[in-house]
């Protein structure tokens, strides 16, 4: 049951984009399509949960006082891994994400649960806390990148969808990013505070 | 309400004036430059100008109502920044342009920061930065006026591209027969309004005199044959100097409240202007220079505290008397 709490939370209650905001360098810079999003997001959802693991299982034989190169150490693994399978396997979406693939090692949400979640928990609630943020993070990516791509591009999956539709440029460019995350927090915090 | 004994320091002064009143006072003000801007580029003008201020008004009244506030929109605000949006756009723009800057300018640019008052940019520059961003396909043409959908580039966008073949006639740079935005390109009436606001004290001079002066001596200074050979004239006259000068940096809620901020502040708004016409991406620059000196006028203000009445001048007050 608590396995499946931490797996949950993640999705909305402690979403890591609109709640806990974390990770919103590549948040912000990469949703400007779906097609990037998804795949920021399942790379990170990647690294994520696989790090949390690694980290929980080895979490007693870290030096607290070293344990955060260690845990960039675990991370830089992963991100490399999925460097090299989106290189070889996907070349068109690593040219899109360009330098936010590597810079997941730095990624808030990635270092966060792993300090926060995984070296505090065992390796079954790690793996669901990581599944759940990640999924969590992809879901928020998926929000804001289909927001930006319709209105900034007139296109959902970069298909047009009315023809007639003339896009917002800014929205596709850096500040629709901030202003479209802004307008949707004040959405979510309305809704919360009606409840 | 009414009963209740209000206790303030003195001086106990009152003034007549209010909100609503200077709101509406600028709003005639503006009225000869629109109207101007009306009898230059056509219907097309008019047009626009209604759908900016139709949808600012709008967009404040149901705001306010969604939000359960009190419903201000009488008191000429929300119509102010949308007359000033249309007039720092093209003519001969759809329809949906002016109404979506305008809501863009009150909806974000006002409200949610909180309202008159609580606005760190001008609302009315937001919506047109906004606009500028998001179809700039539209807000780069201009029609030439007199002459039915016949587009011309302004006076500072053949400059910037050299095609600036012939000196335009000063006396057409002053009368507004030229390419440009709505309500920028009448000198003469854009000077009527603003003479009155400064008469009835409404806004100081300090603002638009450093903003003008600075830009003129700056395009003067840097000229295109080498230092001190600049058209500084022309640029005074072209472009939106003047309405930005007058009628935007004068902003209260935007701009400095001390006569040294204003200085500072229209000075920085002339660099910044001239800066962006001469060596910048764009031919034309004071609106984005007044968004940026609106960011930096908190920094200004902190500057610029006034000495508090009664206390004494920090270092000379000793010096001088024994």
């Amino acid at each position: 049951m608590k396995s499946l709490n931490e797996l949950i939370k993640g999705l909305i209650k402690e979403n890591p984009a609109f709640v806990l905001m974390l990770g919103l360098c590549p948040f912000l810079a990469v949703s400007v399509s779906i097609a990037n999003g998804i795949g920021m997001g399942v790379a990170a959802t990647f690294v994520l949960v696989c790090s949390n693991v690694i980290i929980s299982a080895i979490k007693n034989f870290i030096p607290a006082r070293i344990r955060i190169p260690c845990y960039i150490v675990v991370i830089a693994t992963f991100v490399t891994i999925t460097e090299l399978v989106m290189k070889a396997y996907s070349p068109a979406l690593n040219r899109a994400l360009g330098i936010y693939v590597p810079l997941i090692v730095v990624n808030c949400i990635v270092l966060g649960r792993a300090e926060a979640f995984a070296s505090k928990n065992n390796v079954r609630d790690s793996l669901f806390d990581g599944i759940g943020m990640g999924i969590g993070f992809t879901l928020a990516l998926l929000l804001i990148s289909g927001i930006r791509e319709f209105l900034g591009a007139g296109k959902l999956f970069s298909l047009t969808v009315i023809k007639s539709f003339e896009p917002a440029l800014v929205i596709a460019m850096p500040p629709g990013a901030l202003l479209v995350i802004a307008l949707l927090l004040g959405f979510f915090n309305l809704i919360k505070g009606r409840k | 309400m009414n009963n209740r004994l209000t206790v303030l320091s003195s001086p106990h002064l009152h003034s007549r004036e209010s909100v609503p009143r200077i709101m509406w006072t600028v709003v005639a003000c503006l009225i000869p430059a629109g109207a101007a801007g009306v009898y230059l580029f056509g219907m097309p003008a008019l047009r626009t100008i209604a759908w900016a201020a139709v949808a600012a008004v709008a967009c404040e009244w149901i705001i306010q109502k969604l939000t359960k506030k009190k419903i201000t929109v009488t008191d000429g605000s929300a119509i102010m920044t949308g007359l000033l949006l249309a007039y720092n756009l093209p003519a001969d723009v759809p329809f949906w342009i002016p109404v979506l800057g305008s809501i863009f300018a009150v909806a974000i640019a006002k409200h949610a920061f909180g309202g008159l008052g609580q606005n760190i940019f001008n609302p009315a520059l937001v919506g047109r930065a906004f606009l500028v961003a998001s179809w700039p396909k539209y807000l780069t043409v201009f029609t030439k006026p007199g002459y039915d959908a016949v587009t011309s580039a302004t006076p500072l966008a053949m400059l910037k591209e050299g095609r600036l073949a012939e000196q335009i006639p000063y006396l057409d740079l002053f009368l507004g027969r030229r390419a440009g935005c709505i309500g920028e390109v009448c000198i003469v009436a854009l000077a009527a309004g603003a003479l009155f606001l400064l008469i009835r004290g409404y806004i100081s001079w300090h603002i638009p005199a450093s903003f003008i002066a600075t830009v003129g001596i700056f395009t003067y200074i840097f000229g295109p044959k080498g230092f001190f050979t600049g058209d500084w004239l022309f640029h005074i006259l072209s472009g939106g100097l003047i309405l930005g000068a007058f009628f935007m940096a004068t902003d209260y809620v935007t701009s400095p409240p001390t006569a040294r901020g204003h200085l500072i502040f229209g000075v920085g708004c002339g660099i910044l202007t001239s800066v962006i016409r001469l060596w910048g991406g764009y031919p034309e620059g004071v609106s984005y220079a007044i968004l940026m000196m609106n960011a930096a006028t908190p920094l200004i203000d902190r500057f610029t505290k006034p000495r508090i009445y009664g206390t004494a001048k920090r270092k000379k007050a000793t010096g001088t008397g024994v």
